[in-house]
């Protein structure tokens, strides 16, 4: 098993420069980059099982993250009673009126016995009367929700329930987004799923920031609660500052790295259970199964193989874990911001990791997402210094040297597109090969 | 009662801005299209091309201004167009030798296409971002109405009226022209033909005898220079924000599907049918409805199908209703 050597130097490597920042740096932003770090290797992870397992091109990552976000804040946020009084029930309704219009949307096109033409004419009826008494119904709730203290609240606010079990619920309506774009474009061409998938992204994008009576919209959910103590409250009790005055920790920063620790290890233990679950189904006969229809899609079916139920599945499953990651993200951050999902941040960038790390290989999607990740990061720091090393024979305020010092945090794009564009020509196959 | 005003609203408000737009889209989609057609992959890396290209403009424009040049009552952008065509098309032709002619040659894959085109996609934006900055730039100096809707009802007497924007009938004139051009392009001259047999079944057009790498690069001229048009255009028009590129895509893309991925005159009526039905379900009926109804039937309601910062999903979910309905689009087939 000489892979293992391989693997060895490879994150021996990444753990170096972690090291390098966080003795150089402060060692409070080499663990908030890993952190980060985990989370996008988990993405990775999800993306991989699809590209890699099956073939499958998904350019929505941004949208299931952000359907993980969401449910991060509908779940711990601690509902708004006076909001809910207004017009929960209005609320309801209109969900209880989505949940009619698609049980009879679904059983109009399962129904054989009526013509084609006459089954899209009743399911377009459907729906337009069902939006129509949505907004009868709803427009003028949403409009007292959102005038209730906007400041403030002036959204329904979650469940107050603990905000692990968001990381559940994300992945699940995550799954249930992928089901639906699956059910629609997996028996299309591959490059019909990849503008479907940005189209459902972006729109998932463009509800979250304008459904305000859900999410407050661009005016953000902040303090969600965590599942870590409080850097506060580990500062003021008893056994932290004796613990700081034995050793000569400095009593702040200490507190931080404790909280931003917590986090690693819960991350951790998620990336390591999904990250043996993926290995052990790669082995498995699904796994096999899949990469035979990967690779040769006509034979498959012709022993028998249902593949668009099968691309449903692992399209579903990949999705899931990109919720679950999102989730995670809101956690860690303790706030939902939607203007910050953008598509080369979330979608583009996972892509970057999973190419380099190698398609199919769930080392690969790890080593990508940790490598990936820490250059996103660290290319801020690395554009200024080349920035400066090349323009510093001009003059200090000369126009041309500030304006170039000012753009360079943009260099991680030039980054991100050169990695991408010469790992995919010159080693296709990335860090670790499939099935090294 | 009143008809007229009512019209005068919807052109305002729906026919002139549905055109304009329209056409940037089809602009952008059939350069999308053509480039589908003969390198045969979905190009993410478009709307950074458009942006590419509308960022020379400005920086030329930014330049000729200082040595005092203007086109009289049209924007002095006008004027640079070309060199921002010829600087864009250079660099669609650098990226074609040092990307994807590698891909094209191996006949890889077109999601593996697909993904170094994400690479380009990711090297424009940040040169561009490191360029000229991520902020929103404003270069159109021209003339700004050609008649505005207080000369409308001036001249008519009506309480409502419509105005049009020199940008907007530029945008217009310049899209059909360049459209018409194009077309009978394709249609009339031996290179265009040449396309299209090499777009309708490769070896066979290798055998007789056309010269891939001219038809290669021929398309790449065409889509470098309508990528510019289409950026200069939207940026003139509305405002050039480097960001706004990559959310285009989506229409854009829609454009060409809804009209047949691969067939020019499909992008091109694709890029009018989303943008006016983008414009005909998120604008507000309420005072149109006023004037055609009788007073008692009147609305209260703003009778607007969905809030305007929707307008980019409306694409979306044509884009879903054609891939339900009819994957291979109106035009169906893909040959140019």
């Amino acid at each position: 098993m000489n892979y293992w050597n391989r693997r060895f130097t490879v994150f021996s490597i990444f753990f170096a420069a972690l090291f390098i920042v966080g003795f150089f740096q402060s060692w409070n932003v080499a663990f908030a980059i890993f952190n980060i770090c985990i989370i996008s290797a988990i993405m990775a992870l999800g993306v991989n099982i699809q590209v890699g397992y099956a073939g499958i091109f998904n350019a929505g990552i941004m949208g299931f993250a952000a359907i993980g976000g969401l449910a991060a804040v509908l779940i711990s946020h601690p509902p708004v009673t006076e909001t809910i009084s207004i017009g929960g029930f209005s609320i309801l309704l209109c969900g209880l009126i989505i949940g009619l219009v698609v049980t009879i949307c679904i059983l109009l096109n399962t129904r054989i016995l009526l013509s084609k033409i006459t089954r899209r004419l009743l399911i377009s009826l459907t729906i337009i009367i069902g939006l129509f008494f949505i907004n009868f119904i709803g427009s003028p709730a949403v409009e007292q929700i959102e005038s209730f203290e906007p400041a403030a609240t002036g959204f329904l606010g979650g469940f107050g329930m603990p905000i692990i079990f968001s990381w559940i619920i994300g992945a699940i309506a995550a799954g249930f987004v992928a089901w639906l774009i699956g059910k629609i474009t997996l028996g299309l061409r591959s490059d019909y799923l990849a503008i479907a998938t940005l189209g459902i992204a972006e729109t998932i994008i463009y509800v979250l920031k304008n459904e305000d009576w859900l999410t407050r919209g661009v005016k953000n959910v902040n303090a969600l609660p965590r599942p870590v103590p409080y850097e506060l409250s580990l500062q003021e009790s008893k056994w932290f500052i004796e613990f700081c005055e034995r050793y000569q920790f400095p009593l702040v920063e200490t507190s931080s790295i404790i909280v931003k620790l917590c986090y690693s290890s819960l991350f951790l233990t998620v990336l390591i259970v999904l990250f043996s679950l993926f290995e052990i189904a790669l082995k498995s006969p699904w796994g096999r199964m899949m990469r035979a229809i990967r690779d040769n899609e006509v034979s498959a079916r012709a022993m028998g193989k249902n593949i668009k139920a099968r691309h449903i599945e692992i399209f579903i499953l990949g999705s899931a874990v990109v919720g679950l990651a999102g989730a995670m993200l809101t956690t860690l951050e303790g706030q939902f911001t939607p203007i910050a999902y953008q598509p080369l941040r979330f979608t583009f960038t996972v892509w970057v990791m999973v190419i380099i790390g190698g398609t199919g290989n769930n080392y690969g999607s790890i080593i990508g997402g940790f490598l990936v990740w820490f250059l996103w990061v660290e290319a801020e720091p690395l554009g200024l210094f080349i920035v400066e090393f090349v323009t510093s024979p001009l003059n200090e305020t000369n126009s041309l040297r500030v304006h170039l010092i000012n753009n360079a945090a943009h260099m991680r794009y030039i980054m991100m597109g050169l990695l991408l564009l010469l790992v995919l020509r010159f080693s296709p196959k990335g860090i670790f090969p499939e099935g090294k | 009662m009143d008809y007229f005003n009512a019209l005068a609203l919807i052109i305002n408000f729906i026919v002139i801005p549905g055109l304009t737009y329209g056409s940037q889209l089809a602009l952008g989609a059939l350069g999308v299209t053509l480039i589908y057609a003969v390198l045969r992959f979905s190009n993410f890396a478009h709307g950074e091309l458009m942006s590419f290209g509308t960022m020379i403009c400005i920086l030329f424009t930014w330049l000729g201004q200082s040595y005092g040049f203007s086109f009289s009552f049209l924007p002095t952008a006008l004027l640079f167009v070309p060199i921002a065509v010829i600087f864009c098309v250079l660099y669609c032709i650098v990226i074609e030798k040092f990307v994807f002619s590698f891909y094209r040659k191996q006949k890889a894959d077109p999601i593996i296409t697909l993904i170094a085109s994400i690479g380009v996609m990711f090297l424009t934006a940040g040169l561009i971002r490191f360029i000229i900055g991520p902020g929103d730039q404003s270069f159109n100096d021209g003339v700004r109405f050609i008649f505005s809707v207080r000369d409308f009802k001036n001249f008519t007497g009506l309480e409502q009226g419509f105005g049009l924007k020199t940008t907007q009938a530029l945008t217009i004139g310049i899209t059909l022209f360049l459209s018409i051009s194009l077309f009978w392009f394709l249609n009339s001259t031996k290179t265009g033909k040449s396309m299209r047999a090499f777009s309708d079944n490769e070896e066979l057009a290798l055998l007789s005898g056309i010269d891939p790498n001219k038809v290669v690069l021929v398309t790449w001229i065409i889509a470098g220079s309508l990528a510019t048009f289409a950026g200069v255009l939207y940026g003139l028009d509305k405002i050039y924000k480097p960001f706004i590129f990559l959310q285009m895509l989506l229409p854009i893309f829609s454009a060409a599907i809804l009209g047949g991925v691969g067939n020019p005159i499909g992008a091109f009526i694709g890029g009018y049918i989303i943008a006016l039905s983008e414009l005909i379900v998120t604008f507000a009926y309420k005072r149109v409805l006023g004037y055609i109804l009788p007073e008692n039937l009147a609305p209260d309601s703003m009778m607007q199908f969905l809030a305007t910062d929707y307008k980019y999903a409306v694409s979306f979910i044509i884009l879903v209703i054609v891939l339900i309905i009819k994957p291979t689009g109106i035009f169906s087939g893909k040959t140019i």
